[in-house]
């Protein structure tokens, strides 16, 4: 059966290469065209529930390969995007991943929004030696030497949120959360934080994703009565919780800070009375001032407009992150992965629009500056910066300098 | 005592939601055996049309109670005669294109306005039980969800028009041999049905995170109560409301609100266990 199988495959070949003796000029110039361009690919979801998040993503690594096309591409080669809309579903990211790899040997992949997501494609790249980078905050602890994340860990910006909290509003905290690996394991470094900070919790409670009623909640929360309600709630039928909140009056009652409010839209598209005063800390705002800042978010919307969602920390990373791969390959002046990793594992720096970014060896994370915001008026009020913030909390349980082949995502052990 | 007020008022809005939520798919899928399943969307596309009409400048009560549930109901209408009616007494069928329907609506509104959470601020305020702050809102909300019922149910039971619904739903055609035309008959009710929708979902707009996808949120709830209910429109949907949505209320508030939507699905299973036709299929037959 085997044997039949693969002398039909070669009786198949061999007629396709006579039928394509006539074709076969204008194949080959067209391949030789191909062969000029670098590909790169780009997974991110553009429709579906997420897809808001993955518009301004998209945005601003097309903004980066044009940039970097326009002064003279890569190696003396073109950047070619290859990009697939993984339309919110797992399963495409899979399928997707495994085009990228193996049909359009892509150079680099950038993509994955979910945590769920990147967990289905890493193990993808990793098989078939394509480097990955995964451009968005997360809980950390992935420890993979194929792959970079340059997001935000929790060390880089819960532990300066709920400090902030603890100091400005009382020691007593109220962590609600979505209920899947993101929320659950963000709740458990709110947690510790709050610890280390001397406060207490008084309670945690998650909430599956399409819980859209919070009236019990906000009772059980002021029974309570904590100094600050600290949320990890995702996605839009959470944003409700806020709305309730504030028609129950409670706005200004008790302070909300907040690891996931406004990283998509809502500042923008809810109304002021809801969102002001919430405290969030991110890796970037669209509203950093910086020169470099200003010049970022000014050619976004002239490329793009004004309909484009909030350019928020995953645009901005995404952005980075591509930069990145790029001076890792001027570096090692190939495309080869490992050449490239070691490259980039040098301690290579960009200067992106939220300041300047540095790949950290040991754990294939990022150093890079934190902020903290406040809600005002449908914008953020950036009110204090930390720059050059290292991913802690990865650095604890991950070291590939001194275990390079270790390849896993570890749960990190938040003391609770 | 503050504390045992607070819960209270949260199972009656609690109750309310899900008498706003599920009392026109009770129409559609109670009276006509349509198993609508872009009810959901119908419910989302009264929210948008409160929030795009308020931010367009028109006053929040009227976008919320007269622009939502016309603009809703016309749809229904247009729905009806473009599919619907092609479809009655093939029930299967209207699942697949009511289903095909929730998909389009929600392509074509994520295209015209974007895949991003919109809203309107809630009016009024809040207000204190004891210590407790609460929304006055709420209050509108259970009042609006009562007016409603109590509305459908005058209508149904009073006027000639609610006769002659009540009447082509038991047999369509002595209906029609005592000179009422089902086609129209149906065609209105489905509208009646969509503009509830429309108009739950205005009033629902001001403290929901209103998005494309938001009505996945709402249609299994709507469901099961519409199901739990049974035959009995009215007080069918008023009284698994009341069931469904104290138990899960007081779950949440007791344990946390995974258990509260575990407590909503174990009460109805268990009910329609014993219960197969709903509640109103074995208690208070003759009801509306």
């Amino acid at each position: 059966m085997h044997e039949f199988r693969l002398s039909r495959r070669g009786l198949l070949q061999s007629g396709a290469t006579l039928a394509g003796g006539a074709l076969a000029a204008p194949l080959v110039a067209r391949h030789a065209m191909a062969a000029d361009t670098i590909k790169v690919g780009s997974l991110l979801d553009l429709s579906g529930p997420i897809g808001s998040s993955g518009q301004a993503m998209h945005a601003t690594i097309q903004l980066a390969v044009a940039e970097l096309n326009a002064s003279g591409g890569l190696l003396g080669r073109q950047i070619e995007l290859v990009n697939y809309d993984t339309q919110s579903t797992i399963q495409l990211y899979s399928q997707y991943a495994q085009q990228l790899a193996l049909k359009d040997k892509v150079a680099v992949v950038h993509g994955g929004i979910t945590s769920a997501s990147r967990e289905a494609i890493r193990p993808v790249f990793d098989r078939y030696a394509t480097l990955y980078f995964y451009n968005v905050l997360y809980e950390g602890g992935v420890c993979d030497r194929d792959c970079f994340c340059t997001g935000t860990t929790p060390a880089q910006t819960v532990n300066k949120l709920v400090p902030y909290a603890l100091d400005t509003w009382g020691k007593k905290a109220y962590i609600i959360a979505a209920d899947y690996n993101y929320g659950q394991i963000t709740a458990k470094w709110m947690g510790k934080y709050v610890r280390d900070g001397g406060g207490t919790v008084q309670a945690t409670e998650f909430f599956p994703l399409d819980v859209t009623e919070f009236a019990a909640t906000i009772s059980k929360i002021q029974q309570a009565g904590p100094s600050v309600v600290l949320s990890a709630l995702v996605g839009s039928n959470h944003t409700a919780f806020y709305r309730q909140w504030a028609a129950a009056g409670m706005k200004g009652k008790i302070p909300i800070a907040s690891t996931t409010f406004g990283l998509v839209n809502e500042i923008a598209t809810i109304a002021p009375s809801e969102s002001d005063g919430v405290v969030t800390s991110y890796g970037y705002y669209e509203e950093l001032s910086t020169p470099a800042s200003t010049a970022f978010t000014q050619a976004v919307r002239a490329k793009f407009g004004n309909d484009l969602p909030y350019i928020s920390e995953l645009a901005a990373a995404t952005y980075e992150g591509f930069k990145l791969w790029a001076e890792g390959v001027k570096k090692a002046g190939s495309l080869d992965r490992m050449k490239v990793t070691e490259a980039l594992e040098t301690g290579l720096a960009v200067d992106g629009p939220s300041g300047k970014v540095t790949i950290d060896h040991a754990t294939h994370h990022v150093v890079r500056n934190a902020y903290l915001a406040k809600a005002a008026d449908r914008k953020w009020e950036v009110f204090k910066s930390y720059p050059d913030q290292a991913p802690a909390d990865t650095a604890a349980v991950c070291d590939l300098i001194k275990d390079p082949k270790m390849s896993k995502q570890f749960v990190i052990d938040v003391k609770t | 005592m503050a504390l045992t007020g607070l819960i209270l008022f949260n199972v009656a809005n609690s109750i309310a939601v899900l008498v706003l939520l599920s009392l026109g798919l009770g129409v559609i899928y109670g009276m006509m055996k349509i198993i609508n399943l872009a009810h959901g969307e119908f419910l989302m596309l009264g929210a948008y049309t409160t929030v795009v009409s308020t931010n367009a400048g028109l006053n929040l009560w009227v976008a919320m109670l007269i622009a939502a549930p016309v603009a809703v109901g016309l749809f229904g209408l247009l729905v009806e005669r473009l599919f619907i009616r092609f479809l009655y007494g093939r029930m299967i069928d209207t699942m697949l294109a009511t289903w095909g329907l929730s998909l389009a609506v929600i392509g074509l509104i994520t295209t015209i306005f974007g895949n991003t959470v919109r809203g309107v601020a809630a009016p009024f305020g809040g207000f204190a039980i004891g210590g407790y702050q609460t929304s006055l809102y709420s209050l509108f909300v259970i009042a609006v969800a009562a007016v409603m019922a109590a509305g459908l149910w005058l209508v149904l039971r009073f006027t000639r028009f609610g006769l002659i619904v009540r009447a082509t739903m038991q047999n369509p055609n002595m209906a029609a041999a005592l000179g009422a035309p089902p086609p129209q008959i149906y065609m209105v009710t489905f509208a009646l049905g969509s503009a509830l929708a429309g108009l739950a979902g205005g009033v629902l707009a001001p403290v929901s995170g209103v998005s494309p996808v938001m009505g996945s949120a709402f249609i299994a709830r709507a469901f099961i109560t519409v199901l739990g209910g049974g035959p009995a429109i009215v007080t069918g949907t008023g009284l698994a409301s009341t069931l469904f949505g104290g138990i899960s209320e007081v779950a949440t508030f007791l344990t946390t609100p995974v258990f509260g939507q575990v407590a909503l699905l174990l009460a109805a299973l268990i009910m329609i266990r014993i219960l197969p036709q709903g509640i109103t299929g074995r208690l208070l037959r003759r009801s509306l």
